[in-house]
């Protein structure tokens, strides 16, 4: 069975882009010969049900996979044409381009500057004091994250509510001028006005990061993205525009599942 | 018409339901009286040790004046300085100029009583003091063991006669014994002190800290985030449970036959005593270390791994800071264990007599338990007190060591 591609997508070119890329966990197959191309201007969701191995997929572009022993991947993922798996790539570097934010907040329990200051401090990108002050506003800013939180750098991350949490965890991700952002169900752990709130982030980081989101709610994907991949049993079955694949689903499983007869 | 009852409102359903809270009263009253007996235990045995162990830190003494400026005795400050002082003022005769005074100040009898190496104690005093040589001053020298029995109302009819005209006579006096803590082992009770073996348990304990602490964390570290998890290293977990296991005689015979191989020359050093103790401890630093490692939550190794951290700087800057406090509580147990450890340290020789406080890690040494177990095993009825006071002076070190743990965890502790 083929993945069906709409053929009315724009022309732009791949920041990400997979080729038949197969994972394994022992013998298990969680992904099969998923290819897809993953482009700055939009916004990529992953939809699924529960198992469909997107997390998985989404985990595999930028190696997180590697921490666990039996995963095994195969196929293609190429940054801007270069193979991620390749020796000249190091996997520090892939993921210092290539950021994630998970499902749960997971903030260091440092204070909230410390929590930002450290990836830039661990790749040298911020020479001296002020310099890192900046990195560490300007990331606040883009997270919007700042008014809430710039008289108390120094509390502990670990202090804020969930959504505030979630946020500095995408500022987190940002301060080390990531090209890309994995968000594997960024929103599951909070309530709807910080969902809201982190929607409203994902729009506005949108254009300035290529930007993939695994969800498990229909509405946010069609709320934030402008394409959407839709997987079933460790398969991609369709991608296409999220206005199409909503409304105008081409195959017949992921018409189910947007109208809700599975998953 | 029968009137209809809930059935949670049944004569039965009240009866059992008195049962439930009656089983429990008797559960909350047993717990509560299992405690106030740990408790009555505990202050029984701290009490009695406190009130036996006092009379360890002092001990009798007999004031004697002596004048120098009657006897020949030169003290040269640059004689005295030297390591041949006590020597050269036993040649000029101190001895016999102490005996002299003591005869002139308590009588036959009573100079009789003064302790054989009471002398020394004068001996000291000159060797800080050059200047005493020149005129008149008053000693209190300790009694011999027969005369502080008396004094306490035991031993002989004749000498509790002689301790109490000595005392009616102002001559005779309980002091608390400051020299207690700078001394160490002797043959007489009045003349041992508790510091060689203070500081040979220091001196052991920096050597097991600082070989099973470092040693303990990196397995522990490489372990849980490093090795494969195959058969190999579920062998190594399984040794070194069973290692955590094992009864420390054993320890102590493999440092005698490995250690003192290698260093025959070290018998009875703090250096051998606490590397044999080292092995001991390790194992439960690692246990420890791994708990404390497993129970950081994956979340933080996954956040800093995605913005590009190094497996080490994972390790370094995010899990060792997390799990140090766990770490550090289970380092002071394994610690506090060594510490009260005799049997491993009797098979390499810390168990000899040695009559000056360790100055080295290569020096001969004794441990507070070992001091313990030596004093109590004395016939002379003078060492119980002492034996109390050792206890007193073991516990307190404890006492300090768990102190400082407890101080650390709380600084390091963070919560996620």
């Amino acid at each position: 069975m083929v993945t069906v591609v709409h053929e009315n997508l724009e022309n732009v070119e791949a920041k990400m882009s997979a080729r038949d890329v197969s994972v394994f966990y022992g013998d298990k197959k969680a992904i099969d010969n998923v290819s897809i191309d993953i482009p700055t201007e939009y916004v990529t969701a992953f939809i699924g049900p529960s198992g469909c191995g997107k997390s998985t997929f989404l985990r595999s572009l930028n190696r997180m996979n590697d921490t666990i022993p039996s995963a095994r991947v195969e196929g293609e993922i190429t940054l801007d044409g270069e193979d991620i798996h390749s020796p000249k790539l190091d996997v520090v570097q892939l993921r210092a381009r290539v950021g994630m934010v998970f499902q749960k907040p997971n903030p260091f329990p440092k204070s909230i500057y410390e929590n930002i200051a450290y990836g830039p401090k661990i790749h040298g990108l911020a020479e001296g004091k002020d310099e890192l002050d900046a990195v560490v506003e300007k990331s606040l800013r883009r997270a919007g994250l700042w008014e809430e939180v710039k008289d108390r750098l120094q509390d502990s991350g670990t202090a804020l509510s969930g959504g505030q949490q979630q946020r500095l965890c995408i500022a987190r991700a940002i301060a080390v001028d990531p090209e890309v952002i994995l968000m594997d169900e960024p929103c599951s752990a909070l309530d709807p006005i910080a969902t809201a709130k982190i929607e409203e982030l994902i729009d506005e980081l949108n254009g300035r990061y290529a930007i993939v989101i695994v969800t498990h709610s229909m509405q946010q994907a069609a709320r934030v993205s402008q394409r959407t991949a839709f997987f079933h049993l460790g398969k991609m079955v369709e991608y296409g525009r999220t206005s199409d694949i909503f409304t105008n689903p081409i195959e017949q499983r992921t018409q189910d599942y947007i109208t809700g007869r599975y998953g | 018409m029968s009137e209809q009852i809930a059935p949670t409102r049944t004569p039965a359903f009240e009866a059992r339901l008195k049962k439930r809270y009656a089983a429990e009263k008797r559960f909350r009253a047993l717990g509560l009286s299992a405690i106030v007996f740990s408790i009555a235990v505990l202050i029984y045995l701290l009490g009695s040790m406190t009130l036996n162990g006092i009379g360890g830190f002092q001990r009798a003494e007999l004031e004697v004046p002596i004048d120098f400026t009657q006897a020949a005795i030169s003290a040269d400050p640059q004689t005295m300085q030297g390591s041949g002082a006590v020597q050269s003022l036993q040649a000029q005769g101190l001895p016999e100029v102490v005996q002299f005074y003591a005869v002139e100040a308590l009588g036959e009898e009573g100079a009789e009583e003064l302790g054989t190496q009471a002398w020394r104690d004068v001996a000291d005093a000159i060797i800080a003091e050059p200047g005493l040589v020149e005129r008149q001053a008053t000693f209190w020298l300790p009694a011999s063991a027969n005369l502080s029995a008396g004094f306490d109302g035991e031993g002989s009819q004749e000498m509790q006669a002689l301790a109490s005209t000595l005392s009616d006579a102002g001559k005779l006096d309980e002091n608390f014994d400051g020299g207690f803590f700078s001394r160490a082992d002797a043959t007489n009770p009045q003349q041992v002190g508790i510091w060689g073996a203070l500081k040979g348990s220091i001196l052991t304990m920096i050597v097991t800290l600082l070989l099973a602490f470092p040693i303990g964390v990196l397995a522990a570290l490489y372990l849980e985030e490093y090795a494969p998890k195959n058969r190999w290293t579920d062998l190594i977990e399984l040794s070194i449970n069973n290692l955590a296991a094992v009864p420390s005689i054993i320890f102590g015979l493999l440092g005698l036959a490995v250690f003192l191989t290698i260093f025959p020359s070290y018998r009875s050093a703090p250096l051998i005593g606490g590397m044999t103790l080292a092995l001991m401890t390790m194992p439960v630093i690692v246990i420890a270390g791994r708990n404390a490692i497993k129970a950081v939550p994956p979340s933080i190794r996954d956040g800093a791994l995605a913005i590009g951290a190094s497996p080490v700087q994972v390790v370094f800057h995010h899990v060792l800071p997390l799990a140090l406090p766990g770490i550090l509580t289970g380092t002071i147990i394994g610690m506090a264990r060594a510490l009260g450890e005799t049997a491993p340290l009797l098979m390499i020789g810390m168990r000899a007599f040695v009559a000056s406080p360790p100055d080295s890690f290569t020096a001969p040494a004794t441990v507070l338990p070992m001091q313990i177990f030596l004093w109590s095993d004395e016939i002379d009825r003078g060492f119980v007190e002492r034996t109390s006071a050792a206890i007193i002076v073991l516990l307190v070190f404890l006492l300090v060591m768990n102190g400082l743990a407890i101080y650390l965890r709380n600084k390091f502790e963070k919560k996620w």
